[in-house]
């Protein structure tokens, strides 16, 4: 999560205070951890210097909080093309779990056990993720759909790795 | 816990083939226990012996603590009857008759009178949001209405333990979702014991716990609330 874009997007609505943004981003994006007010500020000042917002409606004596943020037209731009581009798409090729079977393997370790454990791992956050969506509104239960897809893919690999556990074990021991 | 289901050392084989070799199993009363595996592992082979349906060749299945492998078919049909509920991928739902009737049917073979029953179909139809479908047959009906259509049968006698053996396998994710969220919220409500067949871990995820069939044999991956 881009907190600098993601704050510059929220700015795109409309012109707003620091403390509207923590409060918006922590309701959409922070799912449980806050965004410290510290990072809020310091992350405008740095949009501010780099020409990707400005304050207005500065009221004097007022507090921080009397600064009103509006989005530039380059940040604006830069918001546009974040936007538009497709987020990587990563396909953890050497993932954790992945060196840990073959080293399992490689070490006559017992590499099913550890893929059943990891499966038992990932069906406990499936299960905590379906009881979101469930008894949660509609933003917190798309996000749970997003994990749950994920996970539903690792546990898809787990799966046809466990199935050809043997054929590996005999290429990484060869 | 109790245990509402027990297979000790199950075994059957089909012809020459084993279907299940050895198979150990306790489901906790009104735990809702998901079985996956892939496909020939033996997951539909242990429903099937668990709810009486089968006999094993060897091994022992309790419900409640009284062992059923050993009784004739007649007292295993009643079991099914009194105490279990079913629910199979594709509804199987009886064509010539109503939505309402489908659901009523197992009142009606428990010798509940024809209009009480009806009457009781008619409330889980309303439940499951079918309401203005009562008069329809299968063919009428859509793959999630009749899969919800299906539930209703299943839970209608108010059986001790549902058998679901891929009861989402025939939906699209989203109608499988509202399936799998009335099955759970029905079951918690009136803690009915769930054996859930799946291959899909999203379908499991609605489950307090999981095995993972192989082979013909049973691995649990998490702790059996019976033995703890």
């Amino acid at each position: 999560m881009s907190v600098p874009l993601t704050l510059l997007g929220l700015l795109e609505r409309e012109p707003s205070h620091g403390y509207d943004l923590k409060r918006d981003y922590d309701t959409y994006f922070g799912r449980g951890k806050s965004l410290p007010f510290g990072q809020v500020y310091a992350t405008l000042s740095r949009l501010a210097r780099d020409g990707k917002v400005v304050m207005d409606e500065v009221a004097p004596g007022e507090g921080p909080d009397r600064k009103r943020y509006v989005i530039t037209e380059a940040g604006a731009t830069e918001v546009d093309t974040w936007l538009a581009e497709p987020v990587a798409a990563e396909p953890h090729l050497q993932t954790v779990l992945f060196a840990k079977v073959v080293l399992a393997l490689m070490l006559d370790r017992p590499a099913e056990r550890y893929l059943d454990t990891q499966r038992a791992a990932h069906l406990q956050r499936m299960r905590e993720l379906t009881e979101i969506k469930r008894t949660g509104g509609l933003v917190d239960g798309l996000l749970a759909d997003h994990g749950l897809f994920h996970l539903e893919a690792d546990l898809h690999w787990i799966d046809i790795t466990a199935a050809r556990l043997d054929a590996l074990r005999t290429q990484v021991r060869s | 816990m109790t245990a509402a289901l027990a297979a000790r050392g199950v075994e059957l084989s089909f012809g020459e083939t084993p279907a299940l070799r050895g198979a150990d199993l306790t489901v906790a009363a009104g735990e809702i226990l998901a079985v996956m595996g892939p496909s020939g592992s033996g997951k539909s082979t242990l429903l099937h012996c668990l709810a009486g349906i089968l006999v094993p060749d060897a091994g022992e299945i309790h419900v409640d603590g009284r062992r059923i492998d050993i009784l004739g078919e007649a007292e295993r049909s009643e079991l099914r009857r009194d105490r279990f509920g079913f629910v199979f991928q594709f509804g199987q739902l009886v064509p010539e008759l109503t939505a309402e009737e489908n659901v009523a049917l197992p009142l009606l073979l428990g010798g509940v009178r024809r209009e009480p029953a009806l009457r009781q179909a008619g409330e889980w139809l309303d439940r499951l949001g079918l309401a203005g479908v009562q008069r329809r047959r299968s063919g009428e009906l859509s793959g999630g209405q009749a899969q919800r259509i299906a539930l209703a049968r299943g839970l209608v006698a108010r059986p001790r333990v549902l058998f679901a053996d891929e009861p989402t396998g025939s939906l699209d994710s989203l109608t499988g979702e509202q399936m799998m969220d009335l099955l759970v919220a029905a079951a918690r409500e009136r803690g009915t014991t769930v054996v859930l067949v799946t291959h899909e871990a999203r379908v499991a995820a609605y489950a307090d716990r999981e095995v993972v069939v192989r082979d013909g044999r049973v691995t649990s991956l998490s702790p059996d609330p019976v033995a703890s």
